[in-house]
């Protein structure tokens, strides 16, 4: 990765809405030279997409969240990979990630309803074969997600003009 | 009771700051965006507040010595001669302050007697020229230009140089312009220095906000100008400390016992935990290589490209600064002076700058933009100047 690409990514992460000219502007870049680089970046899917960090708790759509423990049996020439793309393949599952310590993989899901929920976990998720447990905990109040807080009570404390 | 009878003279004929003004009717505005603010908008590092708190919990609320925490001043001993250059004997040329403020207006009070001259650069940070008044000297200004950079002309500091000029205060990276001093402007103000036989106070409390490449230049670390300096630096802006109230002074033995009689008298000494955190600042800072501060200056970096493209393209001229977190564009092509300018800014749009002349005569024409603010904030500032700006050509022509 260049310095360019470095530096749009952190500006991206942010804000991914800052029109191109500002990016450029602030990477000491071209307007060309900026388009490239996240050009490039996005064709290498090191951008995957633009999406805003949404707090739903402060609308009106009703979803369950969880993440569930996964113990499996790592199959021969496959590893954990591809039992975990079995998991992620159902529209359910929001993120999945190879852990090291008690279990083997993290799955985050998300439903309507409870009910929902709980006939992914055992419907879908326990039937797969090499799935030898699962452990469902559910997410009852979002604190804080790609590193913004949700509920920030924080305010700039300094003085508003200063030498 | 007639207090004017009683009060120091000189203390009372010091006019209030020029900035005072815009930040009572800024605080009482809600929605202000200000680019007024003359500090960093990080919070200092978790592992710094950490070690300070860990301090207090362990019972650290005494005193310290008077010079400061021994491990402290050979951490700031190390760090100036690693990073700029410049040693220092821990046990006897530097003196830990409350802020550099506190370690400018000691050292003044060590050089200046009654109608000892100071020189000044001009724009400069508001508390230099009282600080020489409550000495009870008298401040000179030497007048700097966008057209130079707002350097210091060793020149023009030569001509203000007069047989009662006792030193020069030197504060670059600069506020409010965001001018430095390159090596080879410095080397011609060393020449002048020398001959004359003045001190230097190098305020390098931004030294670690330098941009496009250039690092910043301390001038004790000149060949030969070590004895004619003392410099000054602390931890507010590079390691986003301002609360804190820590700083330093560091120079020769003989001028750093006779600051170290002044603030054992008048301070005793910094706040304890303000130094633990110091310490940790340091350690941490020299262990990762200043990866914190690198972190900091990048987004800076970010931030102060944003805003000198912003005012160039509403056809505002602004010089590049390449210090500190100001840039100090130009606004007489609105015929207003740089007060009502700002005054009108903040009225019609709600956004609180500084005027140029808050710092001094040669800022006229200026306004002082902090870029220590969100670059949402920083966006939606540059729109209310345009659309100001637009406004403000509409009245003319309408």
């Amino acid at each position: 990765m260049t310095k360019l690409e470095m530096d749009l990514l952190e500006l991206l992460q942010e804000d991914c809405r800052l029109p191109l000219e500002k990016l450029a502007v602030m990477t000491g870049s071209t307007l060309e030279e900026a388009a490239s680089a996240i050009d490039d970046m996005e064709k290498r899917h090191v951008i995957l997409r633009y999406a805003p960090t949404i707090n739903w708790d402060l609308t009106e759509r009703e979803r369950v969240e969880a993440m569930i423990e996964v113990k499996v049996t790592p199959q021969r020439d496959m590893g954990f990979d591809a039992v975990a793309k079995r998991i992620y393949r159902f529209e359910e599952v929001r993120s999945v990630y190879l852990m090291s310590g008690s279990y083997d993989l993290l799955v985050l899901v998300e439903a309507r309803t409870l009910k929902e929920l709980a006939l992914f976990v055992s419907q879908k998720l326990s039937t797969i074969e090499t799935v030898t447990g699962t452990a469902t905990s559910f997410v009852l109040k979002r604190y804080k997600e790609e590193g913004v807080v949700f509920e920030d009570d924080a305010q700039d404390r300094r003085l508003v003009v200063s030498p | 009771m007639n207090y004017d009878r009683l009060i120091n003279r000189t203390v009372a004929a010091v006019p209030p700051s020029g900035i005072r003004r815009f930040f009572d009717i800024a605080s009482t505005m809600k929605d202000a965006i200000s680019l007024g603010v003359g500090e960093p908008d990080f919070v200092t590092p978790y592992h710094i507040r950490d070690a300070a708190v860990n301090s207090l919990l362990d019972g650290g609320t005494q005193y310290t010595a008077n010079r400061g925490l021994p491990e402290l001043r050979r951490e700031i001993a190390f760090y100036l001669e690693h990073r700029f250059g410049t040693a220092y004997h821990p046990d006897t040329e530097i003196v830990v302050t409350v802020g550099a403020s506190e370690a400018i207006d000691a050292v003044l009070r060590v050089l200046v007697e009654p109608g000892d001259e100071v020189l000044i650069p001009d724009p400069s940070y508001v508390s230099y020229s009282p600080s020489v008044l409550f000495a009870g000297g008298t401040p000179v200004a030497v007048k700097t230009c966008e057209a130079e950079g707002f350097r210091l002309n060793a020149e023009a500091v030569r001509e203000a140089i007069t047989e009662r000029t006792k030193c020069l205060i030197l504060p670059y990276p600069n506020n409010p312009t965001g001018g430095i001093m390159e090596r080879q402007d410095l080397e011609k103000l060393a020449k002048v220095i020398r001959e004359k036989e003045i001190l230097v106070i190098s305020d390098e409390i931004y030294a670690e906000l330098t941009y496009g490449g250039k690092q910043h230049e301390s001038f004790a670390a000149l060949p030969g100008m070590w004895p004619y300096t003392v410099t000054i630096n602390g931890f507010s802006k590079s390691f986003a400390m301002t609360g804190w109230r820590v700083g330093y002074a560091c120079g020769p033995k003989e001028i750093m016992d006779m600051v170290n009689k002044i603030h054992q008298y008048a301070i005793l000494c910094a706040p304890r935990m303000s130094q633990v955190a110091a310490v940790e600042a340091l350690r941490l800072g020299r262990e990762r290589n200043y990866e914190d501060v690198a972190r900091m200056r990048e987004s800076y970096d970010r931030r102060r490209r944003l805003l000198v493209d912003g005012f160039r393209s509403m056809g505002l001229s602004c010089f590049e600064p390449l210090g500190a977190f100001y840039v100090f564009p130009s606004i007489r092509v609105t015929g207003m002076s740089s007060e009502t300018f700002c005054g009108e800014l903040l009225k019609a749009k709600h956004i609180a700058t500084v005027p140029g002349t808050a710092f001094g005569e040669s800022g006229e024409g200026h306004i002082r933009c902090s870029y220590a603010t969100g670059i949402d904030k920083l966006n939606l500032a540059l729109d209310g100047i345009r659309a100001f700006l637009e406004d403000v050509r509409e009245e003319e022509r309408g």
